[in-house]
């Protein structure tokens, strides 16, 4: 669930970070918003939720009086000229967890929007008061930028401010300047991979007719399209004395169950077809999808290890 | 003592070759026999092959094979003491000038990982981004960030993370290996340094003091969280042979300040698709296959921008058969087609001229798709947090296991 607004002012309070708040009925834009706060000496901030071509999102957050050109952003981020488009309203709801109109700096703060990269105007550091919707659009606060860096850092951000209307060239010799704002993680992909029951049941039953080692490759290493994360059975169910974290062995015991199956498979029919070669049949399959299965296993360890190291970076450990 | 090379002997005719530049006499292809005794490496030759395969009890790889690692240092000494019981490790490394990686730059990946495979033993990769904020004048975070982004693709080639440490230079730099830093340091003048890698009067001092960083990681402690108290364990360096000079370098040091030498088992170059004469670069898209090109690019850059030894007419390719020696699809499954029985029969079939240039760039499309297929899946796996656990400097206690 979203953070809500009563759990954010909760958290400012917490931080000891100075604020002012203002309720009014609900507001959907800046002009409307104006309305209400435009006189309590405050600057009304704009927000835009906007995404690139690769599914990355930002928040470009700044004051209404900054001119923000979506071409030059775009270009200066490194996504070309026409990368950045306005987000789609289901994103809102999805990623940044506020309604329409709410679009604020202070989204950030849910796990979903973990990898929107935040862009803000350093306009609003020469701003003792800068209006933002607290996560809710019936309510507007005040407070300045090392208030809202305070929060930021809280969890675990690092606030940077950028002028917004600079507009330098980008070229071969010129790097794009805002390129560090671009998240280099797409946050849709599942972690865990999740193939190794799912090869194991393809292998057996695709190589029947197997002549063609590319085919049985091609087939017994599609991903699945289903993230199930599956993770102690295929080891327990192959025997539990082989070591979980060594590939290799992980395999071989996989294709000889793998080969098993098969030659147990073959009839009397493929016998007459393929007479002696069966068991080099056997053999072509563990040389062609040998090396995929390891590097599938590695993959599988590697997460493996990730998970518990980060969980291990975390841990707390026990008050005596 | 071995030959250094002294840039400022070269006439305009020499082929060069060093860290930072790479290039063939006039209209020809580099000639590696004359870089080994420039250089003075030894070739690499089939009793090694056979050594490997018998110690490590597998088949070798494609590329000690077909002779795409041809040259060392000191291997036979790394293979003796292996035979002894006595371990080493491995160190190779990248330079993180650009985000899009090409099949080129994983060639010294894909055999690390071999290595780390068949012996069983542990992996320092250095990522200098410091060399190119310095070389390509990029900015300290955009040359950490695409440091990060090539990590993510060379952990996709495979390399077991309880066995591997990836370290950035901005991050690691410090420490036990900021004093050998020094240590190498003060033994190389800068007459030495300058007869090695060619610097002016006009280079920023970044560039003339950066070679210890690509030199100490050859020595174990200045990995203290890895290899604390085990100062004997030699080291195995795999990379292009245009690395040679920082490592000749660090050889002559090392016994000075009382390390090993490192061994080293260099590559050839990749050659770009346009031909051996041609430069691969990162501003022509069609100089080679990226692992981030489609399937469909795959089979448009082969097509239209492989350079082939074919005949100009079917009649004539029937006749005189296809020249192997500039085919570039010949040369690129040299390097990927596992099966040497198939490439054997692919070559024989086309040099007679019965083969045609189309079925050879059918079966090499076929043969990087799979393999850049690969390499994407095991990408899209790799998250921002396993980037962070390959690179946090902490023990890595089943490394020779």
């Amino acid at each position: 669930m979203g953070y809500s607004k009563d759990q954010l002012l909760a958290r400012l309070k917490e931080l000891q970070i100075e604020f002012s708040q203002y309720e009014h009925p609900v507001v959907l834009t800046v002009e409307a918003q104006a309305k209400y706060v435009g006189n309590t000496g405050g600057f009304l901030s704009k927000n835009l939720f906007l995404k690139d071509k690769k599914h990355r999102y930002y928040v470009v957050s700044a004051l209404v009086d900054t001119k923000v050109d979506l071409k030059v952003l775009s270009q200066r981020l490194g996504l070309g000229k026409g990368g950045l488009r306005m987000a789609p309203e289901e994103a809102l709801g999805e990623i940044l967890q506020v309604p329409l109109g709410c679009v604020t700096p202070f989204a950030v703060v849910n796990e979903s929007a973990r990898h929107v990269s935040l862009l803000l105007d350093q306009g609003f550091k020469s701003q003792d008061c800068c209006i933002f919707h607290p996560l809710s659009n019936d309510m507007s606060i005040s407070l300045n930028s090392q208030g809202l860096d305070k929060f930021l850092k809280s969890i675990g951000r690092n606030p940077s401010y950028i002028d917004l209307e600079a507009n330098p060239p980008v070229g071969k010799d010129q790097p794009p300047d805002l390129a560090t704002f671009v998240p280099s993680d797409s946050p849709v992909l599942s972690d865990l991979p999740e193939k190794t029951p799912s090869s194991q049941d393809s292998t057996g039953k695709s190589v029947g007719a197997a002549t063609n080692s590319a085919a049985v490759t091609a087939k017994a290493v599609k991903p699945s399209g289903n993230a199930q994360i599956v993770k102690e059975k295929p080891v327990d169910s192959v025997r539990p004395s082989i070591p979980a974290a060594d590939a290799g062995k992980f395999v071989e015991e996989l294709l000889d169950r793998a080969s098993a199956l098969l030659l147990s498979e073959i009839s009397e029919d493929s016998i007459k077809q393929h007479g002696v070669q069966l068991g080099e049949v056997a053999n072509n399959i563990k040389k062609c999808i040998g090396e995929d299965l390891k590097n599938l296993a590695t993959i599988f360890k590697n997460t493996a290890y990730t998970e518990g190291f980060h969980a291990g970076t975390r841990y707390q450990p026990k008050r005596l | 003592m071995e030959k250094i090379e002294d840039k400022n002997q070269q006439q305009e005719e020499e082929q060069v070759v060093n860290p930072w530049e790479v290039s063939a006499k006039e209209g020809g292809k580099i000639d590696y026999d004359k870089l080994i005794d420039k250089f003075g490496c030894q070739r690499l030759d089939q009793s090694f092959v056979d050594r490997v395969q018998r110690l490590t009890s597998r088949p070798p790889h494609v590329f000690l094979r077909r002779g795409v690692f041809f040259a060392h240092r000191d291997f036979n000494d790394i293979l003796d003491a292996y035979e002894r019981g006595e371990k080493f490790y491995l160190y190779t490394g990248r330079g993180p000038s650009s985000e899009a990686l090409h099949l080129g730059h994983l060639i010294p990946f894909m055999f690390t990982k071999y290595l780390q495979d068949a012996f069983k033993v542990p992996l320092v990769i250095q990522l200098t981004d410091d060399e190119k904020c310095m070389w390509k004048n990029l900015s300290v975070e955009e040359s950490q960030r695409l440091a990060r982004e090539n990590a993510k693709d060379i952990i996709a080639c495979g390399f077991d993370i309880s066995k591997t440490f990836i370290f950035s230079d901005f991050d690691y730099v410090g420490g036990a290996f900021y004093k050998n830093m020094v240590k190498v340091a003060k033994c190389v003048t800068y007459n030495k340094v300058v007869g090695i890698f060619g610097f002016t009067g006009e280079d920023h001092i970044g560039k003339v003091s950066f070679p210890p960083v690509q030199a100490v990681p050859s020595f174990p402690s200045s990995f203290p969280h890895l290899f604390s108290g085990k100062d004997n364990l030699r080291c195995l360096i795999p990379c292009a042979i245009d690395q040679d000079p920082y490592f000749r370098m660090t050889r002559d040091v090392a016994p000075r300040i009382g390390y090993h030498k490192p061994a080293l088992i260099e590559s050839l170059f990749f050659p770009a698709l346009q031909g051996e004469t041609g430069k691969m670069s990162a501003s022509d898209p069609n100089s080679a296959i990226y692992v981030t090109d489609s399937v469909k690019d795959i089979k448009h850059k082969v097509n239209k921008h492989a350079f082939t030894g074919g005949q100009e007419s079917i009649e004539k390719h029937r006749q005189y058969g296809a020249n192997l020696e500039v085919d570039i699809p010949i040369k690129y499954l040299n390097f990927f087609l596992e099966d040497d029985a198939e490439l054997e029969h692919i070559k024989k079939e086309y040099g007679a001229g019965r083969m045609l240039t189309g079925e050879v760039k059918k079966r090499l499309t076929e043969v990087l798709t799979q393999l850049v297929e690969r390499h994407r899946r095991a990408r899209a796996a790799v998250t921002d947090e396993m980037v962070d656990a390959f690179m946090a400097v902490r023990p890595l206690p089943s490394m020779f296991d």
